[in-house]
C-alpha cells in the first residue's frame, strides 16, 4: 500500500515553482467488474489507472494541471503548465485566492476490513454464477444479469503548506436485475446496481443482499408484469430506503451544493431554489426532518478524514428539526460565500479538479417501525426502488419512479402495482413528512454514479435513510 | 503536452511492441484514447476555474482458446513505461484467461482493415478566445465552459487491423442569465475559431435575452401546440439513443422502442433516422474494431435496422455493423422536413417555443413515455408572436404522440450539435437534427 508515496514526496520536494502555493494530488484506482447474463459469463474487465494532479496559486489565482506522466520531469511541467494557466486567466479570474487558508494536516485513512482479501476471481464467479442460475426457469424471464464491481483506490495529497493526506479504499458493487415480458409489457426488478455500494470487502456483498436473492428478485418482476397499473390520485407514500436515497440526493442533495447556489453550474448541471440568505432560518421539511453529511459511517461510500482539498470532515446536521443549517459547501465556497458548510470538495478522479460534492448525505432514523408506518396509513402505496428520476435545474419540480410498488389501504399492505410514479415540488414534499421510521428500517447504500462540473465528473455518493412517510402526495402509473 | 505525432508513434511502437510479445494461439485488440486539454469555466463572464488534462490510455483484449479478457491501462507517455504497463496487463490477462470458461459469444473481427484520419487544424489561441468572450459578455451574466485541443483514438489487433483518428478542436458552451433568473443557452463548436462568427453567436443570443425581459407567463398543466427547437429535441433523442436502437437491448426486451421494432407501434411518416458515421466527427472504426457503417434505424416511421455489436451479433444471430460500445448512435441524423425557418412561429400560431429540454426520463420505459422540464429560453406564442417567458415545466409524453400521431412538421434547417459531454474524456459524438412542431404536448407540473 503507498508503494509509490516515497518516490511521490521526493519527486514533490524536488519540484520548483514562482506560485505561494501548489499541491499534488496523486490517485491510483483499479478495479474490475465481472458479470453473468443469463447464465454465460461476460468477459471480465480490468482497469489500472493513475496520475496526478498539480494546482498552483499565483498572485492570487489558482489553475491546475493533470497529467498521466508521473516522472519528476512529467510532474515539473504539468506544474509549469498550470503556472502558464495562472498567468493566462489572471485579467479574468473570478475570485482573488490570496487569503484562502490552506490545510497543513497529516493523516491516514483506510476503508473497513481493507486488509481482509477479497475473494478470487474464481470465487466471485462462482457467486455470480450461483445466483444466475437460481432464477427459475420462466419463458416471461427473458433477460436476467448478475454483476460485481470493484474498485480500490489509493490516493495522496502533498501541499506546499506541509499537507501529507494519504487514504486508501477499496469500493465494491453487487447487483442483480432480472427482466420479465408477456409479448406486450416488460418490468425488471433489481437489487443494488445503481443504489448500492459499499466500502469493504466481502462483507459489503453479504450486506448486498444478493446472495440468494435471485429467485425473489425474478418472483417480483413476474409480480409486476401481472399486476395493474398504479392508480392516479393524491395517497401518503410510503418511501422505502432505496427510493429515499434518491429521493435525497435529488431534492436535498444537489440543491443545498454551495456552488449551483453560487451559480457555477448554472451552464450545465444547473441552479437552486436555495438561497445563501436561507441558512439558519428556512423550514425545509416537517420537524421530523434531520438531515445530516456524515462521514463517519465506515462502510458507507464517502466516508473519509479528510476532504480532496485536505479540510477535516466531521458530522455535520444541515437540516434539523426541518430548519435549514448549513449547505454542502467545501473550504473554497465556504470563503467565497461566508457560510459554515462542510468537507466535501471532491473530485472523482486525478484528471478532474475538487467541487462541491455530496458525500454522505443521511437522514437521521425516527421512532416508528415499518408496521407502525404501514398501520397509520388510511390510503397510500408504498414505492420500492428508484428506476426513473427527472428534476427541473433548480432542483424543485421533480417526478421520480420506482420499480415495485404495493398498495396501501386501512393500514394493510395491500395487492402490487406496476409502474408507481410519484410527483411533487422539494419545496412542499419535505413538509409533508409525517413519519420517520426506526433504525430497524435504516439502510446504509449509495450510488456511483453521481453527475456534476464541467468537466464531468461522476462520482461514488453515500446516502442512509429510513423508510419515510409524506402524506396526501400525487401519485400514477404508466400506459401499459 | 504531446503531439499528435507522438501520439500516433506511441501507439505504433506499442502495436509492435505487442505483435511481438503475443505467442500462437494468442490473439489480441489494442484500443487507444488520448487528448490533451484545456479546460475553462466561466462564471459571471469570468474565469472561475481553469486547466489542462493530459492524459492518455489502452483497452488490451487478449483471446486465447475461445476465452478473453480485457484490461485498460493508463500510459505515461514514455515508452519504456508504457511497454512495461502493457507488459503487466498482457500478463495479467494471461493469468486470467485459464479461469474463465469459454465464452460461446466471442467475435474477432478477422479483416485486417486500414483507417487513417487526422484533421490537424491550428487550434485557437486561449488568449484571443478568452479576449473575445470578455467582449461579447459586457454587460451580461454568463456562465459557460470552454474546451480545446486535440483528441486521438487508435486501433489495432493481431489480425492486422490498423486505426488511427486524431482532430482537434473546441467547444464553448455557455448561457446567458437574465437577473430574473430566466435564460438562454448557446454554443459555438469546431476547429477554427473566428472572433466574427462567434460574436455573431453571441448577438443572437442576447437577442433571445432581450425577449425574456418581459414578465413571466405562467402556464398550467395542460395540452399546449408546440415547436421543439433542435437542442430540444436533441434531448428526446437522446434517451432514445439509450437502448433504443441496441440489437441486446431489444432482444432483452428492454428497449423504449420495444415496439416500434415490434410493429406493434410507428412514428410519423416523417420520422427517418439514420446513423450517419462518414459525416461525423466519429472515428470511422468502433472500439471492438469493426469499420463502422451508415445506417438507417428509422425509415418514414417504420423501425429499420439496429446497432449491432459483436456479442449481439453472435447470441442473436445478427450481422455486425460496427456498432459502438453501448450499442447506441453516436452520429444520429434526422432526415429534414419542409417547414421553413421564418414560418415557424407562424405555424405555431400559440403555443410554446421550446428551445431546450432537461433532464428526461421515462415514466413508463415499454411505452416510451418520457417526462422532462423546459429549460432555458421558453416563449410563450400567440398568433404567431413571441408574447413572454414561460415559467419552467415539467412534460409528460409518449414519444409515439410526439414523433407519431401529434407531429405536425419538421423544420427544413437541420443542427449539427457536437457533443459538449466530458465525462472521463472528452466526446466526439454529434446530432444533425430538425425542429419539430407538435400539436399538442402534455404539461404536468
Amino acid at each position: 500500500m503507498f508503494d509509490f508515496y516515497p518516490q511521490l514526496q521526493q519527486r514533490f520536494a524536488a519540484l520548483r515553482t514562482r506560485a505561494e502555493f501548489f499541491s499534488l494530488r496523486y490517485v491510483r484506482e483499479s478495479g474490475q467488474y465481472l458479470s453473468v447474463r443469463k447464465n454465460v459469463a461476460e468477459p471480465p474487465s480490468f482497469r489500472h489507472d493513475q496520475g496526478a494532479m498539480l494546482t498552483v496559486r499565483l498572485k492570487g489565482v489558482e489553475a491546475y494541471a493533470a497529467t498521466n506522466d508521473l516522472s519528476h520531469a512529467g510532474l515539473q511541467a504539468a506544474l509549469e503548465r498550470a503556472e502558464a494557466q495562472a498567468q493566462l486567466i489572471a485579467d479574468h479570474a473570478l475570485l482573488d485566492l490570496s487569503q484562502e487558508p490552506v490545510s497543513s494536516a497529516q493523516a491516514d485513512y483506510f476503508s473497513p476490513n481493507l486488509d481482509q482479501a477479497f475473494p478470487s476471481l474464481s470465487e466471485c464467479y462462482e457467486l455470480l454464477s450461483a445466483e444466475s442460475a437460481s432464477v427459475p426457469k420462466d419463458e416471461r424471464l427473458v433477460s436476467w444479469e448478475v454483476s460485481l464491481g470493484l474498485t480500490n483506490v489509493e490516493q495522496i495529497y502533498l501541499n506546499s503548506a506541509g499537507a501529507e493526506l494519504r487514504q486508501a479504499q477499496r469500493f465494491v458493487f453487487p447487483g442483480i436485475s432480472v427482466t420479465a415480458y408477456d409479448g406486450n409489457d416488460s418490468q425488471s426488478r433489481s437489487l443494488g446496481r445503481e443504489n448500492f455500494g459499499q466500502q469493504g470487502g466481502f462483507d459489503a456483498i453479504s450486506r448486498s443482499g444478493l446472495i440468494g436473492a435471485g429467485p425473489t428478485v425474478a418472483d417480483q418482476a413476474l409480480q409486476l408484469l401481472l399486476a395493474p397499473n398504479t392508480p392516479h390520485g393524491k395517497r401518503d407514500l410510503l418511501l422505502m430506503p432505496d427510493q429515499m436515497i434518491l429521493q435525497i440526493h435529488e431534492s436535498i442533495g444537489h440543491p443545498l451544493e454551495l456552488d449551483r447556489i453560487l451559480g457555477d453550474e448554472r451552464n450545465y448541471a444547473g441552479t437552486s431554489f436555495v438561497k445563501t440568505s436561507d441558512f439558519g432560518h428556512l423550514q425545509y421539511g416537517s420537524t421530523l426532518l434531520n438531515v445530516t453529511f456524515d462521514p463517519t459511517i465506515p462502510e458507507q461510500l464517502a466516508s473519509y478524514r479528510f476532504d480532496d482539498d485536505g479540510t477535516p470532515a466531521h458530522k455535520a446536521f444541515l437540516i434539523r428539526e426541518g430548519v435549514l443549517l448549513r449547505p454542502l459547501g467545501g473550504a473554497l465556497s465556504q470563503f467565497r460565500a461566508g457560510l459554515e458548510g462542510v468537507a466535501n470538495s471532491r473530485a472523482c478522479s486525478w484528471n478532474r479538479a475538487p467541487i462541491d460534492r455530496m458525500a454522505n448525505l443521511n437522514i437521521e432514523p425516527g421512532d416508528q417501525s415499518l408496521a407502525q408506518m404501514i398501520g397509520g396509513i388510511e390510503n397510500g402505496i408504498l414505492m420500492a426502488n428508484n428506476r426513473s428520476w427527472s428534476i427541473d435545474d433548480a432542483r424543485n419540480k421533480f417526478q421520480f419512479g420506482c420499480e415495485w410498488g404495493q398498495l396501501i389501504e386501512n393500514g394493510e399492505l395491500k395487492g402490487v402495482v406496476k409502474n408507481p410514479n410519484y410527483r411533487g415540488i422539494s419545496e412542499q414534499f419535505w413538509r409533508n413528512l409525517s413519519a420517520v421510521g426506526d433504525a430497524s428500517t435504516f439502510k446504509v447504500l449509495g450510488t456511483p454514479n453521481c453527475g456534476k462540473g464541467e468537466p464531468n465528473q461522476v462520482i461514488r455518493v453515500g446516502h442512509a435513510s429510513p423508510a419515510c412517510v409524506f402524506s396526501n402526495i400525487d401519485v400514477f402509473g404508466g400506459d401499459a | 503536452m504531446s503531439t499528435p505525432l507522438s501520439q500516433a508513434e506511441q501507439f505504433e511502437g506499442l502495436v509492435a511492441w505487442l505483435r511481438n510479445a503475443i505467442q500462437s494461439p494468442e490473439q489480441f485488440t489494442l484500443g487507444y484514447d488520448a487528448e490533451a486539454s484545456e479546460f475553462i469555466r466561466f462564471n459571471k463572464g469570468k474565469v472561475r476555474q481553469a486547466g489542462q488534462v493530459q492524459q492518455a490510455s489502452i483497452v488490451l483484449k487478449l483471446i486465447n482458446n475461445g476465452r478473453h479478457a480485457s484490461v485498460s491501462v493508463t500510459l505515461a507517455g514514455a515508452p519504456a513505461d508504457d511497454q512495461q504497463r502493457v507488459a503487466h496487463a498482457l500478463k495479467q490477462l494471461r493469468e486470467t484467461l485459464p479461469l474463465l470458461p469459454a465464452d460461446p459469444y466471442l467475435r474477432l473481427n478477422p479483416q485486417p482493415w486500414h483507417s487513417h484520419n487526422v484533421q490537424a487544424d491550428p487550434l485557437p489561441n486561449t488568449a484571443q478566445v478568452l479576449d473575445d468572450i470578455r467582449h461579447a459578455a459586457a454587460g451580461v451574466d454568463l456562465v459557460g465552459f470552454y474546451a480545446c485541443g486535440p483528441i486521438s483514438y487508435g486501433y489495432a489487433s493481431s489480425e492486422g487491423a490498423f486505426g488511427w483518428h486524431q482532430a482537434n478542436s473546441f467547444n464553448f458552451d455557455w448561457s446567458l442569465f437574465h437577473s430574473n433568473g430566466q435564460a438562454v443557452k448557446a454554443s459555438y463548436a469546431g476547429a477554427d475559431w473566428n472572433s466574427e462568427r462567434f460574436a455573431q453567436r453571441m448577438q443572437l443570443a442576447r437577442e433571445q435575452l432581450a425577449f425574456l425581459d418581459r414578465p413571466v407567463h405562467v402556464l398550467a398543466p395542460g395540452q399546449y401546440r408546440a415547436y421543439l427547437a433542435p437542442a430540444a429535441l436533441e434531448e428526446v433523442m437522446s434517451m432514445l439513443c439509450w437502448g433504443g436502437f441496441s440489437a441486446q437491448a431489444l432482444a432483452s426486451k428492454y428497449s423504449p422502442l420495444q415496439k416500434l421494432y415490434g410493429g406493434d407501434a410507428s412514428l410519423s411518416p416523417l420520422v427517418s433516422l439514420d446513423e450517419h458515421v462518414s459525416q461525423s466527427l466519429s472515428p470511422a472504426f468502433s472500439g471492438e474494431g469493426y469499420p463502422r457503417q451508415d445506417l438507417s434505424l428509422v425509415k418514414q416511421g417504420k423501425a429499420h435496422q439496429q446497432l449491432v455489436g459483436s456479442r449481439s451479433a453472435a447470441e442473436y444471430g445478427l450481422e455486425v455493423n460496427g456498432a459502438p460500445s453501448g450499442e447506441a448512435p453516436s452520429a444520429l441524423a434526422m432526415a429534414a422536413g419542409t417547414l421553413a425557418q421564418a414560418d415557424i412561429l407562424k405555424q405555431l400560431g400559440t403555443g410554446l417555443y421550446i428551445s431546450n429540454l432537461w433532464y428526461l426520463n421515462y415514466s413508463d420505459q415499454p411505452a416510451a413515455r418520457l417526462t422532462g422540464m423546459t429549460r432555458f429560453a421558453t416563449f410563450w406564442v400567440e398568433d404567431g408572436q413571441i408574447k413572454a417567458p414561460v415559467n419552467t415545466m415539467r412534460f409528460d409524453d409518449s414519444v409515439y404522440s410526439l414523433l407519431g400521431s401529434e407531429l405536425e412538421a419538421l423544420t427544413a434547417d437541420r443542427e449539427l450539435l457536437l457533443s459538449a459531454s466530458t465525462y472521463d474524456q472528452r466526446q466526439t459524438a454529434s446530432n444533425l437534427l430538425p425542429g419539430a412542431l407538435v400539436k399538442k404536448l402534455t404539461l404536468t407540473l
